[in-house]
């Protein structure tokens, strides 16, 4: 396989979301010839088995170490890989360890075909942090969202009012005290189960 | 005046300093506000520490090392001004291969001269039978834990890169793939040997201060560049780790500090088994037999914490053994530099050189002066002089 062509790129990622993002960000780009590897048993004869160009890992991965392996004069490895930490690049180094992705060369590929495939890496990388970040908070927001209706649920029960009185009274309590009604609404279920 | 400091760790025992100072409160009053870092892969601490994430790390020793020498990897000089632990580290088997090798055994089961021949003659029966090279796991190509392995089953004539496979699997995957039978033993520090024999998966073979009598293990790290820098802190950081490892050592503490290594975020492990550790007191078969030894792990005793050059080169020897790196001179006076009883000293004031021994089982007295001579005594091994 020439690295003219289109590199291989192997993905090393237990979480398939991201991986699926990653890929498809590659594929948009041109670049067809990726393969995902989800499972950690027996990494290193996954990854010889698919002889990729290029092996992108995320850092959270503690099987990072085990890539390390590749280096070490092997009969195992048919081809020496380098690890793509350039001391001339220090900003494209510190961007991909703080979007959390690390990336693995075959040696003598060259460093313009890389850059664009590393740089792709950092953006989809950070795009998923971000989704995570949304995805964390739409799930805060569902549950807060529940523990107001049952602190309403109690309200209406314990003082006789309606839904939409309940609501009011949380809503102007939570005014008045500049807290969120959400904070209201959990003490209303504190107060209640130590009430109860 | 705090000085903020980002330190990176792994999850093992021998990180005790370091939690002990934050979380003690030694650090603070050192004027110190360290933030821990748990890291998953020595590969993170070791770039994070690198490319600046990090100020210091708990570094595996001979990951200080060939990072300085750019074995591996880019070339970042480290400063290592404080030993984090001595020892520590296991071999567990797994209870058919160790059923194997004390059928073959011919000696003290604690011997480890004995145990590596049992070795050659379990090794040797199963080339005879076609049966698959047994596979042995381990942390990392530059770790004590590869050069510990090899160099237990080197002494009883297995080679390490013809007979066996060595692996390298990180820590937390270490039981299952003993339990799974993708690995016959393994070499790690602590908790991960106990939680095999806990779980009755697993024999603890040895404990590696059977192997050497002293072996450093891992290292508080700094770059080098950023000790000149900075040399208040690093002065900071020695006396507050070495307050920590005094405190951790008196045996009064230990419940305390195992129930504080024990906290979901540092280690994240039953206590019982951290203090097992801290006491050098462990269960090595799932039958309930204990093994004690005063060796097991050093965190400060006998002047564990103070760095000792001799120690570094014994681990550049290991690299140029097996091949990891061709024998430079040089590049032996740099893996020496990297340890820094200089700084410790700066730092404490105390200046008494440790007896340095590396103690090892086999072969004739470790020479730093002779690392070629010392290497020749060795049948095998991979290093082209």
């Amino acid at each position: 396989m020439s690295a003219e062509s289109s590199p291989k790129i192997v993905i090393v990622d237990e979480s398939p979301i991201r991986a699926a993002i990653l890929e498809e960000g590659l594929r948009e780009a041109g670049f067809t010839g990726v393969v995902h590897i989800s499972e950690m048993q027996s990494l290193l004869s996954r990854i010889y088995a698919v002889d990729p160009d290029i092996i992108v890992i995320d850092l959270e991965n503690p099987s990072r170490d085990v890539l390390e392996q590749m280096f070490q004069v092997s009969r195992a490895v048919r081809r020496p890989v380098a690890m793509f930490v350039d001391q001339s690049d220090a900003a494209s180094i510190q961007a991909s360890v703080e979007a959390g992705v690390s990336a693995y060369i075959v040696d003598g590929l060259k460093k313009e075909r890389i850059k664009p495939i590393l740089d792709l890496c950092v953006s989809r990388f950070n795009a998923f942090a971000k989704l995570q970040d949304e995805l964390d908070r739409t799930k805060h927001a569902l549950e807060e969202r529940k523990v107001i209706d049952r602190a309403k649920g109690i309200l209406m029960k314990m003082k006789g009012l309606t839904e939409e009185e309940a609501y009011v009274l949380m809503r102007s309590t939570a005014m008045r005290e500049k807290k969120k009604i959400g904070e209201i609404a959990q003490s209303i279920l504190t107060a209640s189960e130590l009430l109860k | 005046m705090t000085t903020p400091l980002r330190i990176g760790f792994i999850p093992l025992v021998d990180a005790a300093a370091l939690i002990v100072a934050v979380d003690k409160g030694f650090a603070a009053a050192e004027g110190l506000d360290v933030t821990l870092v748990r890291e998953v892969s020595w590969s993170n601490v070791r770039d994070k520490l690198n490319i600046g994430l990090f100020d210091a790390a708990h570094l595996l020793a001979p990951v200080a090392i060939a990072s300085s020498l750019g074995l591996g990897h880019v070339k970042v000089p480290i400063a290592a001004p404080f030993n984090l632990g001595i020892n520590g580290n296991a071999f567990t088997v797994s209870p058919a291969l160790h059923a194997a090798l004390m059928e073959e055994i011919d000696g003290d089961r604690f011997d480890p001269m004995a145990t590596a021949r049992a070795l050659a003659r379990v090794v040797a029966k199963r080339k005879r039978s076609r049966a698959e090279p047994l596979t042995f796991g381990m942390t990392f190509p530059f770790s004590t834990h590869n050069y510990q392995l090899r160099f237990w089953m080197a002494a009883g004539g297995v080679d390490p890169d013809e007979d066996v496979q060595l692996v390298v699997l990180p820590p937390p995957y270490m039981v299952d793939s003993l339990a799974n039978g993708h690995i016959d033993a393994f070499c790690v520090g602590a908790p991960w040997n106990s939680i095999a024999v806990d779980l009755g998966i697993g024999h603890i073979l040895h404990f590696t201060a059977d192997i050497l009598l002293s072996a450093v293990e891992k290292v508080l790290a700094v770059r080098q560049d950023w000790s000149e820098k900075h040399p208040d802190v690093v002065a900071a950081l020695v006396r507050t780790h070495l307050r920590a490892a005094e405190f951790i050592e008196e045996p009064g503490n230990r419940p305390a500090v195992a129930s504080m290594l024990a906290q979901p975020e540092r280690i994240g492990v039953d206590a019982s088994v951290i203090q097992r550790t801290l006491d050098g007191r462990l269960k090595i078969s799932p039958d309930g037999a204990i093994r004690e030894s005063s060796r097991y792990l050093l965190v400060g005793r006998e002047g564990a914490a103070r760095p000792d050059p001799v120690q570094a080169a014994w681990l550049y020897a290991q690299m140029v053994r097996w091949g990891q790196t061709p024998f430079r001179p040089e590049a032996l006076k740099s893996a020496m530099a990297v340890f820094r009883p200089d700084l410790y000293d700066a730092a404490v004031g105390h200046s008494a050189a440790a007896p340095s021994a590396v103690g090892a089982f086999a072969g004739p007295p470790f020479d730093p002066n002779d690392v070629l001579g010392h290497l020749a005594a060795f049948r095998i091994g991979r290093w082209k002089s």
